[in-house]
């Protein structure tokens, strides 16, 4: 089970993209959305960050979502991405 | 002249030496002070004021004119505006006091049309094409008390000039119908020269004052934002098979009409038919509608024998109005009106922008993704209608905002004057053009039904949710003949 440990982002505001940013969580995931296209697919958007962090096995983080109407392949990539660069451990 | 039929003319009195006329100098039409010149027009509770867009972004005079409506507590005015623009922002508090009821536009964006989405307005707002409104107000069906012409320059008779001035615009054909049918012209300008000023876009003999004012705008709003053509290499791939599209219609042949858009992906077709008809040897007829500085350098190639201009869209535009004869000013009325012979009518090819199209081709270019009022039909709907070939140029994807839907938000222009829709991931065919759908076939286009694009797009970017629309009706969205196309809803 990969752990989010430091502060991370991914993505970026561009049209198209997406920002995601994570750090460590207070025991459970905390997400906030703020997306151009919120009332058409918030729900979505929602759904595919939730289910890409099951599939990495994320229980514990917090999620800042800034969304300029990506497709869910970026949502998924720059997620992932980003629990990458979260959960690298100092060596 | 009532004696034409009298058969006693000798009957009719001759006036008499007391009543002969007297040499002398008209009334004096210019003042500088806004006070003395709304006692004389006699502006009332519901009067009908009028203006033209051509300062676009960077008009003043709308602000300052309505702010004084206010300030004398004149309520329930009729704004009839050819287009709002963000600046337009200040009039919002006068929506909710009640110093402007309804608007009758043919473009809105910015914080004043959102505040009208939201209900704010105590009447309607009525949405236009251009054409549309120059016949409603040509056949006298839209009465205009006063008529506000931000003028670049006039001399102190009233012939305003377009392309003189510090914040010269240009063609003036948006205010050409307010000038000729409203009770009373008012020319605001805030460069006033020796008479007599040419070349003239609105002539002394529709003008009845001339208010003097230290700026009736800012040249760096008046210049259009949008005149770039596209870097971006999905709208140089629409472009280049819209060039196809044209292509296989046959209709790119000596003497051709055109007219595009000022949207990058519109430009970057009229570059693309620049290179085709330099490589061809084609020569075009006339290009029309708001004219950039890529058309006025094909008129000056030789590669269109004239421009028909209702606006000028950059400096380009303005300097070849200024100099080249065959660069041809046009009334909206000339433009697009549906009542007479008007130039869309002549157009071989349009290339239009769309938010939104429906499986049957309605176009919205008025409301944007959350309902909002943030476009209108500007010449939409009068050039798809005259055109022979209306083409719609759109990215499929574009940050997830879906372009291919069930039904449109509000329809600007009916799917029935709408042939082709040029997508990144293939063009639409209207199926009542089975002609063209014939000859794109033979041309090995790739033509893709309209549903299946719809359905394709949905698997990718999802199916959104509609937008979410109150029960009240806030204004209606009008075709150019007049009749009402569709409602539009406040938004919640």
């Amino acid at each position: 089970m990969a752990v989010i440990n430091k502060m991370a982002k991914a993505g970026s505001v561009e049209s198209n993209d997406i920002l995601v940013m994570m750090s460590p969580g207070d025991g459970g995931i905390d997400l906030e959305i703020e997306s151009i296209v919120y009332n058409q697919y918030g729900d979505d958007i929602k759904k595919t960050i939730l289910d890409t962090l099951k599939e990495e096995n994320i229980t514990d983080v917090k999620v800042i979502i800034n969304d300029k109407g990506a497709l869910d392949f970026t949502i998924r990539a720059r997620v992932k991405a980003c629990i990458r660069r979260g959960s690298v451990q100092d060596v | 002249m009532n004696y034409l039929n009298n058969f006693n003319i000798d009957s009719i009195k001759v006036i008499d030496k007391s009543e002969y006329p007297t040499k002398g100098q008209k009334k004096n039409k210019v003042t500088e002070n806004i006070d003395d010149l709304f006692k004389e027009l006699n502006i009332k509770d519901g009067s009908v004021l009028s203006f033209h867009h051509h300062l676009r972004n960077g008009d003043h005079v709308t602000n300052l004119i309505l702010k004084q409506v206010q300030k004398l507590g004149i309520k329930d005015i009729t704004l009839v505006a050819s287009s709002l623009f963000p600046t337009n922002k200040e009039l919002i508090p006068l929506l909710k006091d009640g110093t402007i009821k309804n608007v009758v536009a043919s473009y809105i964006s910015g914080e004043l049309a959102e505040a009208i989405s939201h209900g704010e307005l105590k009447g309607n707002i009525i949405m236009q094409s251009h054409g549309g409104r120059a016949r409603s107000i040509a056949n006298g069906e839209l009465k205009i008390d006063v008529a506000f012409i931000a003028s670049p320059s006039s001399d102190d008779k009233g012939n305003i000039s377009g392309v003189n001035g510090i914040n010269s615009c240009g063609s003036m054909g948006y205010a050409i119908a307010d000038s000729m049918m409203s009770e009373k012209v008012v020319a605001v300008t805030d460069s006033l020269v020796e008479y007599p000023n040419y070349p003239t876009d609105i002539t002394e003999d529709y003008v009845d004052h001339i208010l003097l004012v230290d700026s009736i705008g800012l040249k760096s709003g008046i210049v259009s934002g949008t005149t770039q053509v596209t870097k971006d290499p999905i709208g140089l791939k629409i472009a280049k098979d819209t060039l196809k599209v044209m292509e296989a219609s046959g209709l790119l042949k000596e003497g051709f009409s055109y007219q595009s858009g000022a949207g990058g992906i519109s430009l970057a077709v009229t570059s693309f038919l620049r290179d085709y008809m330099l490589e061809n040897d084609l020569k075009g007829g006339f290009a029309s509608g708001g004219i950039t500085g890529y058309l006025t350098d094909m008129l000056e190639e030789g590669l269109f024998e004239s421009l028909y201009d209702v606006q000028c869209f950059d400096l380009e535009a303005i300097e070849s109005l200024k100099k080249n004869p065959t660069h041809l000013r046009m009334s909206a009325s000339q433009y697009g009106n549906p009542e007479v012979s008007a130039v869309v009518d002549n157009l071989d090819i349009v290339i239009l922008g769309a938010t939104e199209i429906d499986t049957d081709f309605n176009v919205n270019v008025m409301t944007g993704s959350h309902g909002m009022l943030m476009g209108g039909s500007g010449g939409h709907q009068d050039t798809a209608a005259g055109s022979k070939l209306s083409i719609i140029v759109s990215k499929l994807f574009s940050s997830r905002i879906p372009l291919i839907k069930d039904k449109v938000d509000v329809i600007t222009t009916p799917g029935t004057t709408v042939d082709v829709l040029v997508t990144e991931r293939g063009i639409c065919v209207n199926p009542l053009r089975q002609d063209l759908i014939k000859q794109f076939n033979e041309a090995k286009l790739n033509v893709v039904d309209i549903k299946e694009l719809k359905e394709y797009s949905e698997e990718i970017m999802g199916k959104a949710k509609p937008i979410e629309k109150t029960d009240r009706v806030i204004g209606i969205s009008e075709y150019r003949d007049g009749k009402i196309l569709d409602y539009i809803y406040e938004v919640k």
